[in-house]
C-alpha cells in the first residue's frame, strides 16, 4: 500500500515538475532569471497592485518583465533599473519607498503613532497614581479591620 | 468631560480620513512624468505603415495623446466624447494604438469612427511603457514644447474635459 502512495507521490511531483519546466518562454540564462525574479519580488504590478512583478501574470507585468530582462543582459544594474521604472511609473512601484519628504508620514506615521499612544498611556498611569493615595487608617479603621480579619481567621479554624 | 471628548475628536478624524479614502481612486497612480518632457517617439503609422511620426511633427502645438486600442473596453465607452472633441476642432489629437493588430486596429476605427488626426502604432508596447501606461484608455497633454502637461488615467469625459483638461489648454495656447 505505502509503495502505492509513494509511487503516486512520485508521479505527481515528476509531472509538476514537468509542467514547470514547459511553461514560460525558456529560461535561457538561470543568472538572469535568478536576478529578474529577486528584483520582481520588490516591484509592483500596477495592473494588479497588490501582486508584485514577479508573481503577477497580467500582460504589463509580462513586458516589464522583459524589458528588465533586456536590460539585464545589457548589463545594466539593479540600481539602474529600478530607476528606469520609477522614473515612469512613480515611487509606487517600489514595496519600500525610499524616505522623502512625500513619504515622510509613510514612513514616520507608525513611530509617531505609537509614541502617541506611550505617552497617553504614561500619562495616565500616572494621573492614576495621583488619584488613589495610600491614605494610612485610623486607629478605629485599624481595629475592625483586625476584628474582621480575625473573626475569618476563628471561623477558619472552627 | 475631556475623557469623552478626546476620543470623540480622534474618532472623527479616522473617519474622515477614511471617508477621504473611499473617495479616492487606487488606480490613479500620480505619474511622475507630468512636466517632464514627453519620451521620444519613432513608431510607424497605422493607415500609412511605411510613414513614420516623431515628437517634432508636433513641435509648436498643444495636443492630445490618446492611447487606446481595439481591445480595450473603456476605449468604447470613452469614444464619443473623442469624436465630439474632434468635431470641435480645438485640440489635435494622436492615437497611440497600444499592443493592438493592425487589422483590429483598423477596422475598430472604420466601425466607430476615427478622431485621430493619425494613429501610431506601438505594438510591443515600448512606447507604452516609456511613457508609464498601465490602464488603457490614457491621455497625455502635451504643451508646444513637447512637455507632458496632464495626464489622464482612463476614460476622457466632458466633465473632466470641461473642468480641468480644456483650462488646461487654453492656458497652454494663450
Amino acid at each position: 500500500m505505502i509503495r502505492v502512495v509513494l509511487l503516486a507521490l512520485v508521479l505527481a511531483l515528476t509531472s509538476i515538475g514537468v509542467r514547470a519546466a514547459e511553461a514560460p518562454p525558456a529560461a535561457d540564462d538561470p543568472v538572469i532569471e535568478a536576478r529578474l525574479h529577486r528584483l520582481s519580488t520588490e516591484l509592483r504590478c500596477l495592473v494588479c497592485q497588490n501582486e508584485t512583478l514577479a508573481d503577477s501574470r497580467a500582460d504589463l507585468a509580462n513586458d516589464l518583465r522583459r524589458e528588465i530582462r533586456d536590460m539585464m543582459k545589457a548589463g545594466r544594474s539593479d540600481r539602474e533599473i529600478t530607476e528606469f521604472l520609477v522614473a515612469r511609473y512613480g515611487d509606487f512601484v517600489l514595496y519600500r519607498p525610499p524616505v522623502k519628504s512625500t513619504t515622510l508620514f509613510l514612513w514616520g506615521g507608525p513611530f509617531a503613532l505609537f509614541a502617541t499612544g506611550a505617552a497617553v498611556w504614561f500619562v495616565l498611569l500616572k494621573r492614576r497614581q495621583r488619584r488613589a493615595p495610600d491614605a494610612p487608617l485610623t486607629p478605629e479603621e485599624q481595629r475592625l479591620a483586625e476584628s474582621l480579619l480575625d473573626t475569618d481567621h476563628g471561623r477558619n479554624r472552627s | 468631560m475631556s475623557r469623552f471628548v478626546i476620543p470623540l475628536v480622534a474618532f472623527a478624524i479616522l473617519v474622515g480620513f477614511l471617508f477621504v479614502g473611499l473617495g479616492l481612486n487606487p488606480r490613479e497612480v500620480p505619474s511622475p512624468l507630468v512636466d517632464k518632457p514627453a519620451p521620444a517617439i519613432q513608431l510607424a503609422q497605422l493607415h500609412a505603415p511605411e510613414k513614420s511620426f516623431t515628437l517634432a511633427d508636433m513641435k509648436g502645438r498643444v495636443w492630445l495623446l490618446n492611447v487606446w486600442a481595439s481591445w480595450c473596453v473603456s476605449c468604447r465607452d470613452e469614444h464619443p466624447f473623442l469624436m465630439e472633441l474632434a468635431k470641435e476642432n480645438t485640440i489635435p489629437i494622436v492615437g497611440l494604438n497600444y499592443k493592438d493588430k493592425r487589422d483590429d486596429a483598423v477596422k475598430w476605427l472604420a466601425q466607430f469612427g476615427n478622431p485621430y488626426r493619425l494613429s501610431i502604432v506601438d505594438a510591443d508596447g515600448r512606447t507604452g511603457i516609456n511613457f508609464g501606461v498601465y490602464g488603457v484608455p490614457e491621455t497625455f497633454v502635451i504643451d508646444r514644447d513637447g512637455v507632458i502637461r496632464y495626464k489622464q488615467i482612463g476614460p476622457l469625459s466632458a466633465e473632466k474635459w470641461q473642468q480641468t483638461i480644456l483650462p488646461l489648454v487654453k492656458k497652454l495656447s494663450a
